[in-house]
């Protein structure tokens, strides 16, 4: 079980790193200007001279995949980091006291679960205006909902449990108990949710750039290439596949390091 | 009785909260129902006047409170696309989305569990290895671009169903049926993946505890510890979960009904936000938020019913 | 939230202001104009389901000229006026078996043919003709429901089967707008849909479908099928997965990025009659500088854009007008910018604008333009200017480009509701309340003014010609392309024909073959 583990963290390990050398790699330098268009050469087939072939413009879609990855990263990240801040802070409190706040809280919660994302984020970004990174805010705030109930739900637990009391019992302060004592119990258990977290990310920047919101074309990103992608699915299938392949790469290798890192709550 | 009436407002609440948020989404965000009503005969009069004549030039909380009032009255309103009332659009659309989440729903619950078994059972065989790395593309894969795949795989390739040909329900239910399978199987797909994952985390955390341990020492085998212990308990995690992901399934059915040109309440969500059809947009932000906050709330009792230490109502 | 959520109304903008104009139409220069007839026998009958990108408007009102272009080119088989627009850009003789003008120009006088039914089985007469268009003219609100038709001053019955129209003032192209729908008098055509079309109106599905049936008692050639059925797709790959599996059996606006994999279908190529272009907001601090605008022509080669983005399918635009229009065409215009990258950069030097930034909005709905603003983007880069596209929902661009005029510059498409040059032009007028680009040119409103007052259509067509000059010199827009159209039917499916310059799906001529 142990070396299961372990392999399946070395795996997750390889494939991240092998990504974030490729996205390295596109911030440094791209075969071709990745914006760069050429009517001579559209939808080429992949070749020696263009690795993933060339899209509708004649771009090269290898030095766009670089380039995408690079920018459809930072914004899962960014926006899963702050879900998951504002999510440990708003779950952490109100699974710790309980009470109205809770009640309050999870609430407000279960109001922005069950609204649209599409009408939210009309909302975002009529409050925000749409630009480069303003999903990240965007994106952050839809996920908050959910880390703040998986947080929640564990601290609950977590109060439960002997070493809180003892630590009551010997007058730590709430917040360090709660901070200090709890937190670090619980982020195991979270790992899982960030990896799936991240999964979300990826796709939900496919569909909030069509509205207007985050990487703006011409510029790359791997969730606009794929909607991109599906209309030239049956002429030009690689466009689709070395993309897909990407996002499942990027996906994957955050899955797998999560769950070697003993990732196994409750998402 | 109490915690039940006790609940019961809470829930109203929320509901009510869900719908406020939406009127004021609708006061946000730019693109007036009047402008898209009026397209190129718009002038500041005209607009004016329809304004006054829909009643749009009241205060927000007046029409709120109006709106309010006039739905637990069962008066859902009036359609500003379609100038029939909201209850006339919806007709029949409800059932399509209902029968479509059901659907997916069953699909996720009918393979995901005997899948998340069997993923531990052969955990070090290439079952496990394979199924588990499976998981994980699948997780990966949006779910318009699984329903574009599957069409073209299911519909065009194999010509198991015809993309784009919805058989309506009150004509063939079979028929009706077999085409939903398809955006059922794109929504769902990714569901499975998630819900054996997360069964399968739950039974290796499971035989971490003291119990499975002594069930070994008894000399037990792995399998029939898996078996007759671990399962039971490690499922109530995940139902837990399967109960929020319904909620989650009607959420997805949005997008896939856009790709199957399944005429259900997603693509009329999706149609009356563009147009500003605010009557008809808010009765479908209803009715998803009900869904999602009757089965959050089964997930809350749920998770106290599994351990009993957690306080949370 | 998907992506293709915003159903795709085409370019709805345009309506034609009032004015006069004068003398026929010459038939356009398409390449769709002839009736494409396959081999196999013209089957009679039949059904066929016929996708489309939006659902039909709220009322299915033909007054209404707010209607989308989606709803218009239905509502065509429904409804028909005294007269109706023929393949060739001309009018030809509908209710109305015949017509007289006086010679001054502002009295005209239809004859209506006999036996024309309503779907409702009632014969049209002079009560009918006059209520519709007294309705349509807004003789009774004092408000026109078709703005072209407020230049009537009076409708009146002469006799059982004659109907005079007087006009404020002389209008010599007045018929033009005579294809306004007649209606049974009396009936609210907001809640009925009653016309004397060859199809008539059977039921409605929000957001699913819109059934049509022949109607048996069409006073002329009537339809070949006996059902229609418009199935709602928005979105444009799931169209050309339905037509290759054959859940529906035509559609008519694919581009030409769409048609690639429909290889194996009958493919009708015509124009998409709109007058595609980056719309400058002329208020817009640099671009009130005349030789930035200037610049901005010479930096973007619409060859280019063409080519990358359409396949090489559109006719290129100097100016505002639609290229089916033919005579009003100035194709001397397309001379004056050269793509010349240097030459632009000269002048934004010449200005002190040596670093250019502007932002591009486009609606997200319209893949087409999307794709042409990026080509846009790609060209101003070889110059030095720095444009980026801002992707913006079509409700926020009606509210905040078109209504607000808050923008920088747009690449969008026009189009135009009559066979009229005023429909592209009035609305560069100084004060049009839909000239959105601030355009301003006392030159500009005075000849176009002149040439509403003239009665010589020669004279009349040489004035409109100088305005579209002064739009092209003055560099008010930068003129990409009309973008080829494309109608897709299978391969048992004939008969489909183009209308120029409007938006027209004539499902009549439409028929399977055997």
């Amino acid at each position: 079980m142990i070396d299961t583990k372990d392999r399946t963290f070395r795996v997750g390990a390889g494939i991240t790193a092998f990504m974030l050398v490729l996205i390295l790699l596109g911030a440094l330098w791209t075969p071709y200007d990745p914006n760069a268009m050429n009517a001579a050469e559209k939808m080429a087939s992949p070749s020696l001279r263009h690795l993933f072939g060339t899209d509708n413009f004649g771009r090269d879609i290898f030095s766009r995949v670089l380039q995408g990855t690079g920018s459809t990263f930072l914004i899962a990240l960014c926006s899963v980091g702050l879900g998951l801040l504002a999510g440990l802070l708003i779950g952490g409190l109100t699974g710790f006291y309980g009470g109205w706040v809770d009640e309050v809280l999870m609430r407000l919660n279960d109001s922005v679960t069950a609204f649209p994302s599409l009408l939210l984020a009309l909302v975002l970004i009529a409050v925000f205006h749409s630009g480069r990174y303003n999903i990240i805010l965007a994106l952050g705030i839809i996920f908050i909902p959910s880390f703040a109930r998986i947080v929640r739900t564990e601290v609950a637990r977590q109060k439960a449990l002997d070493y809180v009391a003892n630590a009551k019992l010997m007058g730590v302060k709430d917040m360090r108990i709660l901070f200090v004592h709890i937190m670090p119990n619980i982020l195991p258990v979270l790992l899982s949710s960030v990896a799936i977290g991240f999964n979300n990310a990826v796709l939900a920047e496919a569909s909030m750039s069509y509205l207007g919101l985050g990487v703006q074309p011409p510029d790359a990103s791997l969730g606009r290439m794929l909607s991109e992608a599906q209309t030239y699915l049956l002429r030009a299938p690689w466009y689709a596949l070395f993309v897909g392949l990407a996002i499942v790469l990027l996906v994957l290798g955050f899955g797998l390091l999560s769950e070697g890192l003993g990732g196994d709550g409750h998402a | 009785m109490q915690v039940v009436l006790k609940k019961t407002g809470v829930l109203l609440l929320t509901l009510l909260l869900v719908s406020g948020f939406a009127f004021l989404a609708f006061e946000i965000i730019p693109g007036d129902p009047t402008t898209m009503l009026l397209g190129s005969d718009y002038t500041p009069e005209r607009a004016a006047a329809l304004r006054e004549e829909m009643g749009l030039d009241r205060n927000v909380f007046l029409r709120f409170f109006a709106w309010v009032t006039a739905f637990l009255r069962g008066d859902m309103g009036t359609s500003y696309s379609y100038a029939m009332p909201v209850r006339e659009v919806l007709r029949g659309k409800i059932a399509v989305t209902a029968v479509l989440s059901l659907m997916s729903w069953v699909l996720v619950v009918a393979v995901s569990v005997p899948l998340g078994i069997a993923l531990v059972r052969y955990q070090h065989k290439p079952f496990g290895l394979i199924g588990n790395s499976l998981n994980q593309v699948l997780m990966a894969i949006p779910s318009f671009f699984l329903g574009i795949l599957l069409t073209y795989v299911f519909g065009l390739v194999l010509k198991l169903f015809t993309p784009g040909r919805f058989v309506p329900l009150e004509e063939s239910a079979a028929g009706s049926l077999g085409y939903l399978l398809f955006p059922a199987l794109a929504i769902s797909l990714p569901k499975i993946a998630k819900t054996a994952r997360l069964l399968r985390a739950s039974i290796l955390s499971e035989m971490k505890r003291d119990y499975v341990l002594t069930a070994y020492s008894h000399g037990s085998s792995r399998w029939m510890v898996i078996k007759n212990h671990v399962v039971r308990n490690a499922l109530l995690p995940v139902i837990t979960y399967l109960a929020m992901s319904l909620a989650d399934i009607v959420a997805s059915s949005i997008i896939v009904e856009q790709v199957f040109v399944v005429p259900g309440l997603g693509r009329l969500l999706v149609a009356s936000i563009s147009n500003r059809d605010y009557p008809v947009a808010l009765c479908i932000v209803v009715m998803i938020a009900s869904v999602v906050v009757v089965m959050n709330y089964l997930a809350d009792i749920l998770t106290q019913a599994v351990d009993p230490r957690v306080r949370l109502m | 939230m998907k992506k293709r959520i915003l159903a795709l109304v085409l370019a709805v903008l345009m309506t034609a202001a009032l004015c006069a104009c004068g003398g026929g139409k010459s038939p356009a220069a398409q390449p769709s104009d002839t009736p494409i007839g396959s081999a196999g026998e013209k089957a009679q009958g039949g059904e066929i389901t016929v996708g489309i990108a939006a659902d039909l408007d709220t009322s299915l009102d033909p007054h209404v000229s707010s209607s989308s272009a989606g709803t218009r080119e239905v509502l065509f088989n429904i409804y028909e006026g005294l007269v109706k627009p023929d393949t060739d850009g001309n009018l030809i003789p509908a209710i109305a078996e015949d017509y007289t003008v006086n010679e001054t120009a502002d009295t005209y006088t239809y004859t209506l043919r006999e036996g024309v039914r309503f779907h409702n089985g009632k014969t049209v007469t002079v009560g009918d003709v006059v209520y519709s268009l007294t309705r349509a003219a807004g003789l009774e609100t004092g408000e026109p429901l078709v703005a072209e038709l407020g230049g009537i001053a009076a409708v009146e019955a002469k006799d059982g089967k004659t109907v005079t129209v007087t006009l404020k003032k002389p209008d010599a192209e007045f018929n033009a707008y005579m294809h306004a729908a007649i209606i049974p008098e009396g009936i609210d055509p907001a809640a009925e849909v009653v016309g004397t079309g060859p199809f008539r109106f059977v039921s409605r599905t929000p957001q699913d479908n819109i059934v049509l049936e022949k109607f048996a008692d069409y006073w002329g050639t009537g339809a070949m099928l006996d059902k229609v059925t418009l199935k709602v797709i928005p979105d444009g790959q799931t169209m050309v997965m339905s037509l290759r599996s054959g859940a529906i059996d035509m559609t008519n606006h694919l581009t030409a990025s769409q048609i690639a994999d429909l290889q194996d279908l009958t493919i009708l190529e015509g124009g998409s009659n709109i007058i595609q272009a980056l719309y400058l907001n002329n208020d817009f601090e640099p671009f009130r500088d005349v030789r930035v605008r200037q610049a901005l022509c010479y930096a973007i080669d619409r060859e280019g854009v063409i080519d990358l983005a359409n396949d090489g399918h559109g006719i290129p635009l100097a100016s505002s007008m639609i290229p089916s229009m033919g005579k009003y065409v100035v194709p001397e215009l397309l001379e004056l910018y050269k793509p010349d990258p240097e030459k632009a950069k000269a002048l934004l030097k010449e200005a002190g604008y040596e670093k250019l930034r502007f932002t591009i909005t486009v609606p997200s709905s319209y893949p087409a333009h999307v794709d042409a603003a990026q080509v846009i983007v790609e060209q101003l880069r070889a110059a030095g200017i720095e444009a980026e596209i801002n992707l913006v929902e079509w409700a926020t661009w009606y509210d905040e480009t078109y209504k607000g005029r808050q923008f920088e510059s747009t690449v969008v498409g026009m189009d135009t509701h009559s066979l009229a040059a005023s429909g592209c032009l009035a609305r560069f007028q100084s004060e049009s309340g839909k000239n959105f680009i601030n355009f301003k040119s006392a030159k500009y409103d005075e000849t176009y003014q002149k040439a509403l007052a003239t009665v010589d259509d020669t004279e009349q067509t040489a004035l409109f010609k100088e305005c579209e000059t002064i739009l092209a010199e003055e560099a008010a827009n930068v003129y990409i392309q009309d973008s080829a159209s494309f109608a897709v039917m299978q391969k048992d499916i004939a008969g489909y024909v183009f209308y120029p310059a409007l938006y027209i799906m004539d499902l009549s001529t439409v028929y399977r073959v055997q």
